[in-house]
């Protein structure tokens, strides 16, 4: 048996193809269309990635994939540079580390932990935003944001259900 | 042997997982790296550096093309309700047309009149602002940041600190610029500072974003500086922008503070003009200005002690000439000479003025005072003292 039967997750498949696609939603949800008076809303689509990920098995790739995404979101939306990496790499590291904890709850469980974790994540970029700008994020539009992203669960769920079983090591 | 068990490949397990650590651990110390590293809040020039322009010359034009069918089919959308809602719409231009009409015959007199003012002071007017029009390709929304991309760069002219307008209102000023693309910063910004000035009370303040729809009104000065409803324009202050512009509506927001609706909220921003402003700091020769020029030589050896005494020696010989000129000052019209004139005419003894009572002349000389000297002059006391 070789070494890449033990391992049917190529990096093609969970990592990079994920990626793509939230760059280009991101891309897609920022283009300037107000209708009725209403904006679309702008999700934080990497927290998918950040959840996922780190549910379906530790990597190596997988934080400087998240770290690309953020540089990606802060270059794209004009943010300081570094916020969402830090942002998007510090919940990823908690998931990770309540791993064992997280895996084979129910689906409305796990969703909670999804909120929570984009909680945290908005928690970590409202915190470091104050200290930078030396003045407080709206919360109204914080919590908006985190709000939408929350409601981006399911997409997570879809990598989890492909993915979580893929590598028999970290079941 | 199946892969549950493990067999030959459990053992990477542990190694792969230790990897993953490190691995996340380096690439936080990289990212928290490049946020101590990063420059954005200095918004000068000069700080927007290689990657951000390399990003946004990148999300340009593929935000330009994701946009374009969008636009399209907006423009589809605003081309059949323009067809079915032709006589409404109609009517209601007639409408506006007609209040405009009354609001051009005031502008034309109050701009008559403004530059009437200005000639009689002699006010050195801002040299007119040419513009560079651009249509928005990206917005970025959220808390943390809102910006947006134009399709104009540095190959038009644009600079860093362009204040950048819809048609409605200000809409941010120019922090980044390319080949091709310019990032604007919004008013909403949480980093967004902007001098601005109530139009009824021209009180100031400083207009602070925070990822909002409504940026704060903070530094207000006065009572009741601003009221609901109040218009909210540019100061100048600083000379980032022009005077002037239109920011936005004063309310009250539920937190208690004073915000601003802004104008250019009114309507969608998918295009802008940029003005290319340069306030006179930056129109004038630095160069010049910073040379330190000597003071000339004092023009007499004498020391300012000595020369005191004398002038106040020779004071009282002139006294009469040196209070007149502040009455003269006071009263420039000559033809309201009241204090020598009622003096000289008045019928009536005053007690300060003790002669004899004696019938007024017939006809009292025309008030033909000096002018220049109205108080202690030699007029009054030779009429005082002609009858003694």
């Amino acid at each position: 048996m070789s070494l890449a039967a033990a391992r049917p997750l190529s990096p093609w498949r969970w990592l990079a193809t994920p990626m793509l696609f939230c760059i280009v939603a991101t891309l897609f949800f920022a283009i300037p269309l107000r209708i009725g008076g209403w904006q679309a809303p702008q999700p934080v689509f990497p927290m998918i990635l950040v959840f996922a990920w780190a549910m379906i098995r530790p990597s190596i790739l997988a934080p400087f994939g998240l770290l690309a995404l953020g540089v990606f979101l802060d270059l794209f939306w004009g943010g300081p540079l570094g916020l969402w990496p830090v942002s998007l790499l510090i919940a990823y590291g908690v998931v990770l580390t309540a791993r064992s904890m997280l895996v084979g709850q129910s689906q409305p469980m796990l969703w909670f932990w999804y909120g929570a974790t984009v909680a945290l994540a908005m928690g970590a970029a409202f915190l470091l935003t104050a200290l930078e700008a030396h003045a407080n994020p709206n919360l109204g539009v914080v919590g908006w944001q985190t709000l939408v992203t929350i409601l981006l669960y399911p997409f997570a769920y879809r990598l989890l259900d492909r993915f979580e079983d893929a590598d028999v090591r970290f079941r | 042997m199946s892969l549950r068990d493990g067999g030959g490949f459990g053992e990477l397990k542990v190694p792969l997982t230790w990897a993953a650590g490190i691995a996340l651990i380096v690439a936080i110390v990289a990212a928290i790296a490049l946020l101590l590293t990063d420059r954005r809040e200095t918004f000068q020039g000069e700080a927007y550096g290689a990657s951000r322009r390399v990003g946004d010359a990148i999300a340009a034009p593929v935000s330009g093309v994701l946009a374009t069918p969008l636009t399209w089919a907006r423009d589809g959308v605003d081309a059949v309700g323009g067809y079915f809602f032709a006589i409404s719409e109609n009517r209601r231009l007639k409408d506006e047309l007609r209040e405009m009409r009354q609001w051009r015959d005031t502008a034309i007199a109050l701009r008559d009149t403004n530059q009437r003012y200005r000639t009689l002071l002699g006010l050195r007017t801002e040299p007119p602002v040419p513009m560079v029009a651009a249509r928005i390709i990206s917005d970025s929304r959220g808390p943390f940041a809102n910006s947006r991309l134009a399709n104009a760069g540095k190959e038009r002219g644009v600079a860093a600190g362009f204040p950048v307008m819809s048609e409605n209102g200000l809409v941010g000023r120019v922090i980044g610029v390319t080949t091709g693309v310019s990032r604007v910063l919004l008013l909403t910004d949480i980093a967004s500072r902007t001098p601005v000035m109530i139009d009824r009370t021209n009180a100031r303040a400083i207009l602070t974003g925070d990822g909002g729809p409504n940026p704060k009104l903070e530094y207000l000065r006065g009572e009741h500086p601003v009221r609901e409803g109040d218009r909210v324009l540019t100061s100048g202050d600083g000379g980032v922008l022009p005077r002037g512009l239109p920011v936005g509506t004063a309310v009250k927001g539920l937190d208690g503070r004073w915000r601003v609706v802004l104008s250019s909220d009114a309507a969608p921003i998918d295009y802008v003009q940029i003005l290319m402003f340069k306030d006179f700091a930056q129109l004038a020769n630095r160069t010049e200005l910073d040379t330190m020029v000597p003071p000339p030589p004092a023009p007499s050896l004498q020391p300012l002690g000595v020369t005191a005494p004398e002038a106040g020696a020779t004071a009282p010989a002139n006294g009469a000439s040196s209070a007149a000129a502040p009455a003269t000052a006071t009263h420039p019209n000559p033809t309201t000479p009241k204090p020598v004139a009622g003096a000289m005419a008045s019928p009536t003894p005053t007690p300060s003025t003790p002669v004899a009572p004696k019938p007024p002349p017939p006809k009292p000389p025309p008030p033909k005072p000096n002018l220049a000297a109205p108080g202690p002059s030699p007029a009054p006391a030779a009429t005082s003292g002609a009858p003694q």
